[in-house]
């Protein structure tokens, strides 16, 4: 007996996937700004010239970098509220989510501030802006231009690892996923229909993107 | 019997680190293998050889790796009637993975090499497999070291997501061990440091080797 395919499964349950695709975009989002906060933050910490404030960003980002996202998870999920800190899966999600993006964006933010000559800084003194102009104008914007294409695709990892917190039963694409998967017992339709979902999702991010580099950053091509 | 000390959790956990090593190196030998084949299809001047493996890197780099996981596990398994162990579905889904991740790192690499280069080896007469093995891989390997190690980081922290098709390793071990000894904190910190231990190496390793390469 050959197991034949029937996508119907996929058909009779399209609310299911579309509010799960939402959901991880939601996760997703929010995480990833909390987490460029973060990231922006040990940033200026690992170029502040402080000695403290430099070890503390650099414990962060190589604990977080060199640990598995799952385990941290847990860490935060089931660690956190074993010693009175409890959260609902939502947020414990939110927080491994930012606090993983954060450490990954604060080794590309830090390498685009130093990207930045110390004599274009040196200019903006010079033309008399004020320590906060200086750093929107001169050092943030084309900072930003240059960590432009690593950070879409941290950002593209993010989205991608969002799935892994299916297993602190947070509701989101993957978690709707096994949820049909074992009331239908349709594995193969609905994992592959899933995965199609997560590479429109990567795709269309991959899009806007490289629409919004080509508005925003533009200029840039004419300076190097 | 169920007494667990510090020293007995951290004893289990090690003894569970194994399978992530076997794991993560099955993984990496693996996907080597495969990922080397990949790039030389990616970079194929034949659209025909091209495009599957652009299909290919395009699928298992923009899906998680978990629904690979499960794709392998839960998918493939009722497709076609076979009942793939943990083990296998681990082995597979990683390897593919890795696979995919390598070939994008090597590519790099190779199309880093000045075109210069080809139309040298070209003009000496070489054929295309002989320009590829004398003149462009010899440069390209080094300068492809630094990131290839550096994606052993990715690859060691992947196979912690073989715990979900119940794979026991480090992670799904530290799962089970918090849920007898109601200590998750505890357990999950010390899971967390054996992985830091596994990992930082690698990323001082890499990170050492890049430096040197800009300096040279």
């Amino acid at each position: 007996m050959g197991y034949t395919l029937n996508y119907s499964v996929i058909f009779n349950n399209l609310g299911f996937f579309i509010e799960g695709a939402i959901a991880t975009l939601q996760l997703a989002m929010t995480s990833i700004l909390l987490g460029l906060l973060l990231g922006i933050l040990g940033a200026l910490g690992r170029t502040s010239g402080n000695r403290i404030l430099n070890s503390v960003a650099v414990a962060y980002v190589e604990f977080f970098r060199n640990t598995p996202f799952l385990i941290q998870l847990f860490f935060f999920y089931f660690g956190f509220s074993s010693v009175g800190l409890r959260m609902t899966s939502w947020q414990a999600a939110v927080l491994a989510l930012a606090i993983n993006f954060g450490a990954y964006s604060t080794e590309i933010v830090r390498a685009g501030i130093e990207g930045i000559g110390k004599g274009q800084i040196e200019a903006g003194m010079a033309l008399g802006l004020n320590k906060m102009q200086i750093f929107r104008r001169i050092v943030l914007v084309p900072a930003l231009g240059n960590i432009y294409p690593s950070l879409v695709s941290q950002i593209v990892i993010a989205i991608l690892f969002t799935s892994v917190v299916s297993q602190i039963s947070a509701e989101e694409l993957t978690f709707v996923g096994s949820y049909l998967q074992s009331r239908t017992f349709r594995s193969f339709e609905i994992y592959f229909f899933i995965s199609l979902l997560y590479l429109v999702i990567v795709w269309i991010v991959k899009l806007s993107a490289y629409l919004i580099q080509r508005r925003f950053f533009g200029f840039m091509r004419y300076v190097r | 019997m169920q007494d667990f000390t510090l020293t007995n959790i951290t004893y289990s956990l090690l003894l569970a680190t194994r399978w992530t090593i076997v794991l993560s190196l099955i993984a990496f030998a693996g996907g080597g293998l495969v990922g080397f084949l990949l790039m030389l299809m990616r970079i194929s001047p034949l659209t025909w050889v091209r495009v599957p493996s652009v299909v290919y890197i395009e699928f298992f780099q923009g899906t998680p790796l978990i629904m690979q996981l499960f794709l392998v596990f839960f998918g493939i398994s009722v497709l076609f009637q076979i009942n793939l162990s943990a083990w296998e579905a681990a082995t597979i889904a990683l390897t593919t993975y890795t696979s995919a991740f390598l070939a994008d790192i090597w590519r790099g690499s190779i199309e880093a090499i000045p075109s210069g280069q080809w139309e040298a080896a070209r003009a000496l007469g070489l054929n295309y497999f002989k320009q590829l093995r004398r003149i462009i891989l010899p440069q390209a390997v080094k300068m492809s070291v630094p990131p290839t190690v550096g994606f052993a980081v990715q690859v060691v922290k992947g196979t912690s997501l073989a715990s979900v098709i119940g794979f026991v390793e480090l992670t799904r071990s530290a799962a089970s061990i918090s849920n007898v000894t109601f200590q998750p904190f505890l357990v999950f910190s010390i899971a967390a440091v054996i992985y830091f231990c596994l990992c930082f190496p690698l990323s001082l390793l890499s990170k050492r080797l890049e430096s040197q390469f800009v300096f040279e």
